[in-house]
């Protein structure tokens, strides 16, 4: 059933474009345009410093999350040695023995390239059920990468992030789409 | 949707040496994370420098956020109350003539206490705290437990002093930057506190599980004489938490030992204070030891005889 519309509605300005009224003579600005990403990313790795204070691994590896989603959104926006430096970003906040965002984030780059060979198409769905493989993965490697590096057998806690992590994906690409489209807004005078 | 065909680079020989160095830079990138894995597992303390100088730069947000989270706790908290006003009237009514009553016992007992002490010429040492600060983050996406701390070196915030909140243990900083640290919770699989049962001194240890709650280990094994809702407390030894500082409450009884949750929550906790490790010498021996032996959980709470 389609939706119905309400013509009598006034018109609510909720697309970024409609902020910026000139388009002539105007293209995306160079800095907004290639650096969003990663400082979403960035911003992202971040939210360690959040205001909960968590007894248990509950949060989702978000900053992992943005990264996915700017790699599937935009395939060759990140180049594919971005998990060196952004994974290295994330170590410091995350709690992670340094090192592992490294090597699984730089995994995670190498594994959707290939994944993207392989893979002509691309659909919603199949967008989301490699991601859930990707962070399946990523969440289970960490906690046995911590679990080695505290000297402890892997505690299985991950199962609530895990589910929840996998729920928020779809959400995380709708928020990257409109970063996404924030960063193109025509900005700068040519 | 087809997939975009911008990584095809066509005849241009620049564009394919520039896809060929991307790759060789991932894949070295991948390697070189492996080393520098390998590194931090075995010298936990090796990155602590550079987590420090990231943890002063992201400071301001996070003290930002401890304050929204004590805000919003107490709007929450009002809300509930009212809800609940007639009920908890009531109850706390009936706690406060009970409370009162053990008070003026308790007043006797001090008395009494102060009194045996000066008899036997115990002179009870004062514990300073150090330094109080908030909780300005936590590793929440990580299975490891760390929280940082809004003091530092500069506050003479020094590793291996342990943190408590007003209600019981949090854990124990482990590394200093000048204006934050890092603490261990109680929650966290490698932090061991040896603890004793507040009623009648039942030794035990206290493990983290690493999902909010921690393990109780009893340090006599054969009939477990634990019951849900023991409360347990530091008991001093090996020298690292002051005794006395209740640590957890037990809510499963196991058959060698139970499963318990935190005296004090430190997603509850508004202020925590760091105080002086209780024997630092102790402290500096243990550390050294686990460094050396490697991380051995009978090191800090069986070993040394509680």
């Amino acid at each position: 059933m389609p939706l119905t519309r309400f013509p009598d509605l006034p018109h609510i300005p909720v697309r970024p474009e409609d902020i910026v009224p000139q388009r002539i003579n105007r293209a995306p600005s160079p800095w907004l345009a290639s650096g969003l990403p990663w400082i979403s990313i960035m911003l992202a790795s971040l939210a360690a410093f959040s205001p909960v204070i968590a007894s248990a691994p509950v949060v989702p590896p978000l900053a992992f999350m943005v990264f996915l989603a700017w790699r599937m959104l935009r395939p060759s926006l990140l180049p594919i040695w971005a998990g060196l430096p952004l994974g290295a970003f994330d170590d410091l906040y995350s709690g992670q023995p340094f090192g592992s965002g490294i090597v699984l984030w730089s995994a995670a780059m190498l594994v959707m390239d290939s994944i993207d060979n392989r893979l002509l198409w691309r659909s919603f769905v199949q967008d989301w059920a490699v991601a859930g493989l990707l962070m399946t993965a990523y969440l289970v490697l960490a906690a046995a990468l911590a679990g080695l590096a505290a000297g402890y057998p892997l505690p299985m806690v991950i199962g609530p992030q895990l589910l929840v992590t996998l729920a928020l994906y779809p959400l995380v690409t709708r928020l990257m789409a409109l970063l996404d489209r924030i960063r193109l807004l025509p900005l700068s005078t040519v | 949707m087809a997939r975009p065909a911008d990584r095809r680079p066509g005849f241009s020989r620049r564009a394919q040496y520039g896809i060929f160095t991307g790759y060789v830079i991932a894949v070295a990138g991948f390697v070189a994370g492996a080393g520098l894995l390998i590194v931090s597992i075995l010298n936990p303390a090796a990155f602590s420098s550079v987590r420090g100088a990231a943890s002063e730069l992201a400071r301001p947000a996070g003290e930002a956020g401890a304050e929204t989270r004590a805000a919003g706790q107490g709007v929450i908290a009002a809300i509930g109350a009212y809800f609940q006003a007639g009920q908890q009237n009531a109850a706390l009514s009936r706690e406060v003539a009970a409370a009162r009553a053990n008070a003026l016992t308790m007043q006797a007992l001090e008395s009494e206490n102060r009194r045996l002490k000066a008899l036997l010429g115990i002179v009870d040492p004062v514990v300073k705290p150090i330094a109080a600060a908030r909780l300005i983050g936590s590793t929440a996406a990580s299975a490891r437990r760390y929280a940082v701390l809004s003091a530092g070196s500069a506050q003479g915030v020094r590793a291996g002093q342990p943190v408590r909140s007003a209600a019981g243990l949090i854990g124990r900083v482990i590394e200093t930057g000048p204006g934050t640290a890092r603490v261990l919770l109680v929650t966290d699989p490698e932090n061991v506190v040896p603890v004793r049962r507040a009623r009648d001194g039942l030794p035990a240890f206290i493990e983290g599980k690493s999902d909010g709650r921690i393990a109780i280990r009893l340090i006599n094994m054969g009939v477990n004489p634990l019951k849900p809702g023991d409360v347990f407390v530091t008991s001093g030894s090996g020298g690292l938490y002051p005794p006395g500082i209740p640590v957890a409450v037990v809510t499963q009884v196991l058959h060698d030992g139970g499963v318990g949750h935190l005296a004090s929550d430190p997603a509850d906790a508004d202020f925590v204070v760091v105080l002086p490790a209780f024997q630092p010498a102790a402290a500096a021996a243990l550390g050294a030891s686990q460094q050396a032996a490697g991380p051995a959980p009978d090191a800090s709470g069986g070993g040394n005889g509680i």
